[in-house]
């Protein structure tokens, strides 16, 4: 008998869900939805692939090419953190479900190497290559 | 009279999470219970191998799917205890509005899914509702409803601004103003208290005695509550743990609707002395050679975490023990002598956070 007035209440009010997929709530602009790269900006340092948790980044600054697996992704927000020229975002909406597993490519200009900075290119390609190792064993075992 | 033995889990309506329970039934009366967990083991422990320690509060963060706040914190804690890290004020004052914040929600998902055990969905729903205003709070301060990866190595990585201060203590004053309309419902209403009072009692000797943790403990009339240590920003708010002494499932649901209340308050006076100043300092170098024990309070109760360097950014060894596992001996205390239709009640009173348990 207790809980009567609040009963009362809920029926004379709206309904407090939404008609979802018809109405959606406006994102809050701090939530890390869905990673987001800007190619052009981006300097293969690597940064994003090192300090990843899941590990689903693999950087490869020989061919300029930006490999993320979005399945894999927690969306925490240290690769957005950690990235130096502020390439990685964090979009407010989550991503639409898919129907298919995909591996997300981006294809950028690699760096021109410098004579200055030659040593700890090499040690970022060695550690690229390493890392592109786990995945491609991955695909295999899938098929 | 014939002993019928009936199994009870891993799947089940009232269980959120697998557990299994083999129930010996006497004339519908409980004569023993004999768990049998490791459904949803997951070996997090063993992760810091190889992820290194900055990685690993993401992986302490997983280890419980409501209070992943708090378990940040003591692995956060734990690390800058053992590397002798001086945390900024203003970082261990958003971590405590944060596990605050964890603890309303995760007590609120509890008393929702205690009132759908006894049978009072629509009770379940407005605690629900309720909830979801402190989601948006998580979802709009730190970027996600749940996981909310605030906790870095040496402070936090989001702050609040003036505006959302102020927004905050708004939803606040309606939250409070909604669970109190509930307080009638869940502590005087009829039906209630039929299902609850008097059911799986435990003395306080015996709470002791076995080890319980958290709401079980203080329901039973122990004033143990691992805030009181201080941990954290804890030393400079004012507040005292929730007890109730008649150690049934009544008691439990109690500690835990004053204990919502109690963190309201709590993030109002975390608030209002919240000091200006850095969020974080930077971390340089791995964790040194030692040991590292921190205890905190999570909503379920006490959790520790044993931490060992070895000089590496690696650990030696991570050991992590949750406030659910303490729970399971009281709870196999408690069911014998229960009528069977009270197990479900009994066995959620504890608040089985079970992936917890088996990380």
């Amino acid at each position: 008998m207790l809980f009567t007035p609040t009963v009362v209440k809920n029926l004379l009010k709206k309904p407090a869900t939404r008609k979802y997929p018809f109405e959606v709530r406006d994102p809050f602009p701090k939530y890390r939805g869905e990673l987001v790269i800007d190619i052009d900006k981006c300097i293969f340092c690597g940064m994003c692939s090192r300090k990843c948790p899941c590990q689903c980044i693999t950087v490869d600054k020989t061919t300029g090419t930006w490999t993320c697996d979005p399945h894999e992704c927690i969306t925490c927000g240290y690769c957005v953190d950690a990235c130096p020229t502020k390439c990685l975002t964090m979009k407010d909406t989550h991503r639409k479900p898919m129907t298919e597993k995909t591996t997300w490519i981006e294809q950028g200009t690699p760096p021109k190497p410098k004579k200055k900075k030659a040593a700890p290119a090499k040690e970022a390609a060695t550690k690229a290559e390493k890392a592109e190792k786990k995945p491609e064993a991955k695909k295999v075992d899938k098929k | 009279m014939a002993t019928t033995v009936i199994p009870f889990g891993p799947q089940h309506p009232v269980l959120p999470e697998p557990v299994h329970l083999t129930l010996k039934v006497e004339d519908e009366i409980v004569k023993e219970a004999v768990p049998a967990l490791g459904y949803v083991h997951r070996g997090l422990e063993k992760l810091a191998d190889i992820r290194d320690f900055h990685q690993m509060i993401t992986v302490c963060e997983r280890v419980c799917g409501i209070c992943s706040m708090i378990h940040g914190t003591c692995y956060s804690q734990s690390i800058e205890e053992l590397m002798g890290i001086e945390v900024p004020p203003r970082s261990e004052m958003l971590r405590v509005i944060w596990s605050e914040l964890h603890r309303m929600h995760s007590h609120l998902l509890w008393l929702g899914l205690f009132a759908d055990a006894f049978g009072f969905e629509s009770l379940f729903m407005q605690f629900w509702k309720v909830r979801e205003r402190i989601m948006d709070i998580n979802e709009a301060t730190a970027g996600s409803r749940v996981i909310v990866s605030v906790n870095i190595i040496g402070g936090v990585r989001a702050d609040l601004s003036p505006d959302q201060i102020r927004w905050i203590l708004s939803e606040l004053e309606i939250v409070e103003k909604e669970v109190k309309a509930m307080q009638d419902t869940i502590m005087n209403d009829y039906s209630v208290k039929a299902r609850t009072v008097d059911v799986g009692y435990m003395s306080k000797e015996d709470a002791y005695v076995l080890g319980a943790a958290g709401p079980t403990l203080r329901g039973s009339g122990v004033a143990s509550d691992m805030r009181m240590i201080g941990y954290g920003a804890y030393s400079e708010l004012d507040f005292e743990p929730v007890i109730e002494t008649t150690g049934d499932c009544w008691a439990r649901s109690t500690v835990r609707f004053r204990e919502v209340i109690q963190s309201i308050d709590l993030v109002r006076q975390a608030i209002s002395k919240l000091p200006e100043g850095d969020i974080a300092v930077k971390v340089k170098g791995n964790p040194p050679e030692g040991e590292v024990y921190m205890r905190v309070e999570q909503p379920r109760g006490e959790c520790v975490y044993y931490i060992k360097g070895n000089g590496t950014k690696h650990l030696d060894r991570l050991r992590i023990r949750t406030p659910t596992f303490a729970n399971i001996p009281p709870l196999l205390h408690m069911l014998p002598g229960c009528e069977l239709a009270d197990v479900p009640v009994i066995v959620l009173a504890i608040d089985p956070c079970i992936s917890c348990t088996e990380r």
